[in-house]
């Protein structure tokens, strides 16, 4: 007996391995980003501001290990928030490259937190369409969050774009260095395109006008110039597959150094 | 009988959660700040606690689910859980009205409502700053939207010249 052929296609199922690995972006550019913010604690250029960066980096730490946790769930391997975050060398992370460089000075922070909150916010928004429930009820809740973050950041780049000579030339020049960064996370390869499919990712590439519009828009009344768009790099070569900057591996050391030091040790 | 019985425990669960309070804000309860979302009773009499944290980052919630587990160990309730839930996402709005007033009397402006006006990215703030929970004066502005605890803004009033805290719409 032969198996009947099904009069309607059902969508495809995504391979477990694709889920994880979106769900390893998601929480990866998170934990990688809080990370850098967090270098800020006791450094602000204000209290206020000090305070602020604090605020924003404890977000993103607590969607990470959200995130991470339903990554080590859906691998089922039994590898928890935990152990992806401090028992992973720098080729298995798989955040962008934007969010992995040094913090510079508050202008490059500023810029970098501007341009990543844009595309954070465009993404939630389409992720709480999500087929999968459970990660577009993680996207609802990130981003109320995500919209505070995007103010901060913009009202930011208005006040140093359109600020003093130095605050202008400073933030320019971050702008123009973070620029050729921002390609990679417009750049879908497999995962994203399998995911796509089967309902549970948008289509990133049709994400990208709305971040354009949107970064666009700020820079101008900032008084800022848009810098001329580079060509797409290829994703094999970008951070979701793990090729990273130097830059990553240093941040790693200290943040793994303790949890290595102390396996399984707990306070 | 049995699902009396269930009702019953229900109704004392959640007298018991009435009282542990929010650890940031202690004139608040867990159940005012609308972070417990439902509490269940199985069959057998185990009860299980469901919560949602404010914030993703908030790092109350540990504390929150520790005061939680043992307010109803001692209330007899020694094998109940927590579990947390993300949807539906936690809101502002899900602070009643008598929940608001102990929160300006105890010093910090209660939260206006969330809605979400305009676009997906709205720089400029469009809501006032909150009236000043000590004098009511209306000459107040917001310093920063980040303030001591992840719910919380810093504001300023103009009129009694003391800064204040305002627990933020989200």
């Amino acid at each position: 007996m032969t198996t009947p052929v099904p009069s309607v296609v059902p969508a495809p199922t995504p391979k477990p391995n694709a889920l994880f690995e979106y769900l390893l972006r998601l929480g990866d550019d998170r934990l990688i980003l809080g990370h850098r913010l967090s270098e800020w604690c006791g450094h602000g250029p204000i209290l206020e501001e000090d305070i602020a960066l604090a605020n924003v980096s404890l977000d993103l730490l607590g969607q990470a290990t959200i995130l991470l946790r339903m990554a080590g769930e859906v691998e089922g391997q039994g590898r928890t928030e935990d152990t992806l975050a401090y028992f992973r060398d720098a080729v298995e992370f798989r955040n962008c490259q934007l969010v992995e460089l040094p913090r510079g000075d508050f202008a490059f922070t500023i810029a970098r937190q501007f341009l990543f909150d844009v595309y954070d916010v465009v993404l939630l928004d389409a992720l709480t369409s999500s087929n999968n429930t459970e990660l577009a009820a993680v996207a609802a809740k990130s981003l109320k969050e995500a919209r505070y973050h995007v103010r901060h950041s913009g009202e930011w780049m208005l006040k140093l774009g359109d600020g003093t000579d130095e605050s202008h030339r400073r933030v320019q020049t971050a702008v123009d260095s973070l620029w050729r960064f921002t390609t990679e996370l417009f750049a879908p390869d497999v995962v994203d395109a399998e995911l796509h499919a089967a309902g549970i990712a948008p289509d990133l590439a049709a994400l990208q006008p709305k971040w354009d519009t949107l970064v666009r828009e700020v820079l101008e009344r900032a008084t800022l110039t848009t810098p001329a768009n580079v060509v797409r790099p290829s994703r094999a070569r970008g951070g979701r597959t793990g090729a990273h900057t130097e830059h990553l591996g240093h941040l790693l050391a200290e943040m793994q150094i303790v949890a290595r030091s102390h396996p399984g040790a707990s306070w | 009988m049995i699902r009396a019985l269930g009702a019953a425990t229900r109704d004392e669960v959640l007298a018991v959660l009435d009282t542990v309070m929010d650890p940031e804000v202690p004139v608040l309860s867990v159940r005012e700040l609308g972070i417990v979302r439902d509490v269940l009773v199985d069959d057998r009499g185990g009860v299980t606690v469901v919560v949602t944290p404010t914030y993703s980052g908030c790092p109350a919630i540990q504390v929150i689910e520790h005061d939680i587990l043992e307010a109803l160990a001692r209330a007899g309730y020694s094998d109940a859980k927590v579990r947390t839930t993300y949807s539906p996402a936690w809101t502002t709005d899900w602070i009643p009205e008598p929940a608001r007033a102990k929160l300006k009397a105890y010093g910090i402006a209660p939260p206006g409502r969330s809605g979400e006006a305009g676009g997906l990215v709205q720089l400029m703030r469009a809501r006032q700053a909150p009236p000043c929970p000590y004098c009511d004066s209306r000459d107040t502005e917001i310093r920063s939207e980040f303030g001591s605890t992840a719910c919380k803004s810093v504001c300023w009033c103009r009129s009694c010249r003391q800064p204040f805290e305002e627990f933020k719409a989200i």
